[in-house]
Order: structure tokens, then sequence, then C-alpha cells
């Protein structure tokens, strides 16, 4: 069962549903277990969901010295204050979005846990929202997924301006996405979940000249 | 395109990521009540519109979501700087 936590009056709902009801990411209908399995083996383009993610949205003060010691205890990774960096660690990633504000990433079984944490450790005047159920995550890897990346957005991919775990939000196709690198040739997008399905069928349509392989 | 620097995320994005938000600089009267008609109508609804150096109000929409102060020539189009809500421009009209 969903769980409620009240902490001196602040409450924190557990947002998964009941455990005997299955989550469904926004792609469920693409069905891409069956893709990953019968679809191509090898190509120049990966594309892998990671679903139903914890997504934290952080806002705080990173001039707050008691706020920022409390999110290194809490997440056990430093807040990423430089612009468009990202710190992470085996649990967790946590990316700058402005400088008032940040994405945190954890198993999505975690994420009660997490804000419950929070609510109960983190001092002075914050917000932490779970925005799990806005979005989804999809990993792009491969030789040419650089290239995909390139026809999507209107950003410098070059490994001297966009090295490894930088993070940037930007224009993606028609929509938006908060894109990482993870490594040279492997990124990672978050996507709203409105927009999962046409960015699906953007990539698939991105990816075709250099052939798609679907990753479970 | 214009290729704009976001003094937030610090560095040089496309305008496609941007939307412009108008002039710069509009100070809300402190005590609206105490305003003539005249000067409220002018806060809300006159603008400057000039051949040359303006200031205006930027928001980096698909980025950081923050807004920043631009100097532009509206003639030429150049921009000469981006600065954070609360600075003051470098360049001016009269500089
Ligand atoms: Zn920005």
């Amino acid at each position: 069962m969903s769980e409620v936590i009240n902490h001196n009056g602040k409450i924190v709902a557990d947002q998964r549903p009941a455990d005997d009801i299955a989550g469904q990411s926004p792609l469920h209908h693409a069905d891409l277990n069956s893709l990953a399995s019968q679809g191509p083996q090898t190509g120049g383009v990966t594309i892998q969901e990671r679903p139903l993610q914890g997504l934290l949205n952080l806002r705080c003060n990173k001039a707050d010295k008691k706020q920022v010691t409390a999110v290194k205890k809490l997440l056990g990774v430093a807040l990423p204050c430089d612009p468009l960096s990202s710190a992470s660690n085996d649990d967790s990633v946590i990316r700058w979005l402005s400088p008032d504000e940040w994405l945190v990433s954890v198993d999505g079984a975690k994420a009660f846990e997490l804000e419950a944490a929070f609510q109960a450790n983190m001092p002075g005047h914050y917000s932490l929202v779970n925005v799990s159920g806005g979005y989804t995550i999809l990993e792009i890897s491969g030789d040419h997924a650089v290239d995909v990346i390139k026809k999507s957005a209107p950003i410098d991919v070059h490994q001297s301006s966009f090295p490894n775990d930088k993070v940037v939000s930007t224009v993606f196709a028609k929509s938006g996405a908060i894109i990482r690198r993870i490594a040279e040739d492997h990124f990672e997008l978050i996507i709203r979940r409105s927009f999962a399905d046409y960015l699906w069928i953007w990539l698939q349509d991105a990816s075709r000249e250099y052939g798609l392989v679907v990753k479970r | 395109m214009l290729h704009i620097f976001c003094p937030h995320c610090a560095e040089y994005r496309e305008e496609e990521e941007f939307h412009s938000k108008g002039q710069a600089h509009l100070a809300r009267p402190l005590d609206p009540e105490a305003c003539s008609d005249a000067e409220w109508g002018e806060y809300l609804y006159f603008r400057k519109n000039p051949r040359g150096i303006h200031h205006e109000l930027w928001i980096h929409a698909a980025g950081c979501r923050k807004f920043f102060n631009m100097t532009r020539d509206t003639v030429t189009y150049e921009i000469k700087e981006t600065y954070k809500i609360g600075e003051k421009p470098s360049v001016t009209a009269q500089s």
C-alpha cells in the first residue's frame, strides 16, 4: 500500500501505486521488450529506456552551508554548484538545472524513502517535489549516438564543449530534453512523458540511417 | 540566428532556446495607489523603441528558465552584453 508520512505537519506521500498495481512507462505501448528481443542486434545507435526511475526536483540555496552539507549527507554526493554540471554515485545522479534547482534521480523504489529523509533532515527554506510521473529516461549510445543528438538539438556536442557529466536543458526536435553525457558515445535524455511517444518516433526516424538497436 | 550568452548557464546557446520579454529595467511604482493615471499608464503600457542601444529582458526558456537582461543594438542586431537581473549594464546609449 502507498504510505503517507506526516512529519511535524509536513506531509510526504508515496506516489507509487499499491504493490498489486504495475507501474507503466509512457512508452509502455511501444513494447520495447519485443523490439529488443526480435529487432536488429547490431547497429550504429542503441536506445535503452530506463523506465520508472525516481526523479526528484530539488530547489534550495547553494549559498546556505547548512543546506549544502545536509544534501551531501542525504545523497552521499555533493551538490553540483557549477552551471551545467552533475555529480553521481552508485545510487543517485544529481543534475544542475539552474542556479537554485537540481534534478535528482534514484531507483524508483527509493524515491519515497529519500523524500521522507529530506523532510526529516533538510534545514531551511527548500522544496523537494517528486516529478517521477512527469518524465521518462532514454539512453542513447553507439558510434552514431552523437549524430542523432546533432540532428535533434541546437547544442555543440563536441567533447571540448560537451564533456562527460555535463548536463544541458535544451530544445530537442520540437520538444525539449535534459541531456547528460555519460561517456563519449553515450547520452542520457530525460524527456516529458507527454512527449515520450513523439520523441520515440522521432528517434526511430533519426536513427534509421545508422541502424537502430533497442536494448532492454 | 542570434548566438546568446546566458549569464546563468555561462555559455552561448542558440536563439531558439530563448524568448524576448520586452524592455528591461521597468521599475514598478512603489505605491501604485499614489500614482496619477498618467504615471500608472506610462508604467503599464508605454515602452521605448529606440534606434540603437536598447536594454531588453530575455528568458532562457528551454534551458535554465531564468530571466536575464541584454544590451542590444536595434540597428545592427549586435548583442553588446548580457547580464543578470539586479546588475547594471556596462554599455549604455550615453557611453
Ligand atoms: Zn541559461
